[in-house]
């Protein structure tokens, strides 16, 4: 990799404004990356070369004439293509969407603008973010970086493959049920899902509306709080953003060096007990480090934690086939060639244009909401979880943070799971709670398999923690270098 | 909990869902929706009788904006993305039929 593409976004930041290093060069690199990768990988499904290099050279001019200049000026950036941009199109990896373009900017998109951030291009994603491995995309196809047989995990794979493999610094991602940190993890990169509520769900393409949440995919922990500086914060045109009083913002960066004095940490051994043999490993060895840095590890049961994927697949369908009614083909998206009458635009404008993955949970959402089922399904999961909420709650009130996998496994082999959506959906065991119960966690790498797959190490925190939650994460990452390995990526002749 | 699902169970939930599925669809969704929805059983493993329903995490309720007047996206911009439209219109097949009086 060109040693321009192994700094930082922080230290490319530093150096841009310093007049050090051109946002042209870096931008130049970054495309130079992606012309060598991006066959091999298929991370974007959109890539603005034009757009950015002319952004870098506004960045630059504006520099040297000593004007001020945003949080991240000049440095590329990717974002998932489920967040609205007047530039592009909007897809969210499906054919509904393909040629939809947005007449608005999302606000954590406007706010990368704002901070003069250059965007490189829109990363493939599985579409409406439903799924673990980026495999249900309806446009493309995107492999690890590190294994080009395996997923690079999902629904973010194509901004967490994109920041792996140097064709961009940093991206934003969307979770809903790990769809930020189980990428980052498979990738070896740094994946946040914050608070709910923390960064603006406007234009995020909804998909489970009380669930998901945008955050950033980074090579490191510094840059991961670097983007929260820009994209955290209240916002009016998202009534679930939560406000200054309730909750301020901080600079996310700024202790980031600080380690936490008298650290406890939660473990849940018996849940941990489902994870493959090499995974628990990395998990304890990541422990050890914290306990050699004098933290106290707290043994704790979280009994309805197992019952977190069965709550799950209900509230996030039902949510999901509520928001995707919207898919009508009337006012945007796919419309049927020849309906033969008003009803056959949206039944077979919605089988056309949807993908199986999005079908079969729209049926799931609107079963557990149907008349009938809605008591047994729905109401029962909403019940489970607050349970699964008030298991969180009792830990966090005598711990800092709780650590655990970000995934049973490491990267899995394309074509493993497609086939059999319920063995996909219990590979999302560990990250799926964290979203029911709202609370913000982190993905870092912690090491790698016998076949040289990178693992993640899950960390979570209490509502509203990030600060807390980052430099946890910092304090290991100064003690170990997974973070700096990097994939040796098969170019295509 | 529910029945288990059949493909008559499939069929309904489809036409609610305002989806067309083909025979195939149909006979594989009833097998997986079938197994998926026998997993979730295991929520009635819990008792949740004095549990409240959580839909949301965050302690808000209402949120009211002021009532302003604002600048709206305009008829160009709403229309850009019509997948077919008639001047400042979108436009959909016939909704009722023709009557003869």
């Amino acid at each position: 990799m060109d040693e321009l593409l192994n700094i930082s976004c922080k230290e490319l930041r530093d150096k841009i404004a310093a007049g050090e290093i051109k946002s042209t060069a870096a931008t130049e690199a970054v495309f130079g990356a992606i012309k060598k990768c991006e066959p091999t990988v298929g991370a974007y499904l959109q890539i603005f070369e034009g757009e950015a290099l002319a952004k870098a050279a506004e960045v630059d001019e504006k520099i040297s004439r000593g004007e001020a200049v945003g949080t991240l000026a000049g440095v590329p950036i990717a974002i998932k293509d489920n967040m609205c941009t007047t530039f592009g199109a909007t897809t969210c990896a499906s054919k509904i969407l393909e040629n939809f373009h947005s007449p608005y900017n999302a606000t954590a998109v406007g706010k990368l603008l704002s901070a003069d951030a250059v965007i490189v291009g829109k990363t493939n994603m599985d579409e409406f973010a439903m799924g673990s491995s980026t495999e249900t995309s309806a446009l493309k196809r995107t492999v690890n970086p590190w294994d080009v047989r395996r997923v690079p995990g999902g629904s973010s794979g194509g901004s967490a493959a994109a920041a792996a493999s140097g064709m961009c610094f940093a991206a934003l991602g969307s979770d809903t049920g790990g769809s930020i940190r189980q990428p980052a993890s498979f990738c070896g990169v740094v994946g946040l899902k914050p608070t709910y509520g923390r960064v603006s769900r406007y234009g995020l393409v909804a998909y489970g509306s009380s669930l998901d949440q945008i955050g950033p995919i980074t090579r490191t922990v510094s840059d991961c709080a670097l983007m929260m500086n820009v994209i955290a914060g209240y916002d009016p045109a998202d009534s679930t953003s939560v406000g200054e009083k309730a909750a301020p913002v901080c600079d996310y960066l700024e202790k980031i060096g600080q380690p936490i004095e008298k650290l406890k940490i939660a473990i849940v051994p018996q849940f941990n007990a489902g994870a493959d043999g090499q995974v628990r490993k990395a998990l304890n060895e990541a422990i050890n480090v914290y306990k050699n840095l004098g933290a106290e590890i707290i043994e704790v049961d979280m009994p309805y934690l197992d019952y977190a994927i069965a709550a799950y697949y209900v509230i996030a369908t039902a949510e999901a086939s509520s928001n995707l009614a919207r898919y009508d083909g009337v006012h945007y998206g796919y419309r049927t060639a020849e309906p033969k009458d008003y009803i056959e635009v949206y039944t077979k404008s919605r089988a056309e244009g949807f993908g199986k993955e999005v079908k079969r949970r729209i049926m799931l959402g609107t079963y557990a909401l149907s008349s009938g089922y809605y008591d047994a399904y729905y109401l029962k999961a909403l019940k489970v979880r607050n349970l699964i909420r008030s298991d969180f709650v009792r830990v966090f009130e005598r711990c800092d943070c709780i650590m655990m996998p970000v995934a049973p496994t490491t990267a899995f082999k394309i074509g493993e799971k497609i086939d059999d959506p319920l063995k996909m959906y219990l590979s999302d065991i560990y990250t799926i709670a964290v979203n029911l119960a709202g609370v913000p966690a982190i993905s870092i790498p912690c090491g790698f398999d016998e076949k040289g797959l990178p693992i993640g190490l899950q960390i979570i925190a209490p509502a509203f923690s990030e600060e807390k939650l980052l430099r946890i994460a910092r304090m290991y990452e100064a003690q170990t270098d997974w973070h700096k390995k990097r994939p040796v990526i098969e170019v295509k002749e | 909990m529910g029945k288990k699902i059949d493909e008559a169970l499939v069929r309904k939930v489809a036409k609610l869902s305002r989806l067309e599925l083909t025979e195939a669809e149909i006979e594989e969704f009833t097998g997986q929706l079938s197994a998926i929805l026998d997993y979730m059983e295991k929520m009635n493993e819990l008792d949740t009788a004095d549990v409240q329903p959580l839909a949301h995490c965050l302690p808000i309720s209402n949120c009211f904006r002021e009532d302003c007047v604002k600048e709206s996206l305009g008829t160009e911009k709403t229309l850009a993305n019509a997948p077919q439209r008639e001047g400042e219109f979108f436009k959909v097949p016939k909704i009722l039929e023709e009557s003869s009086g």
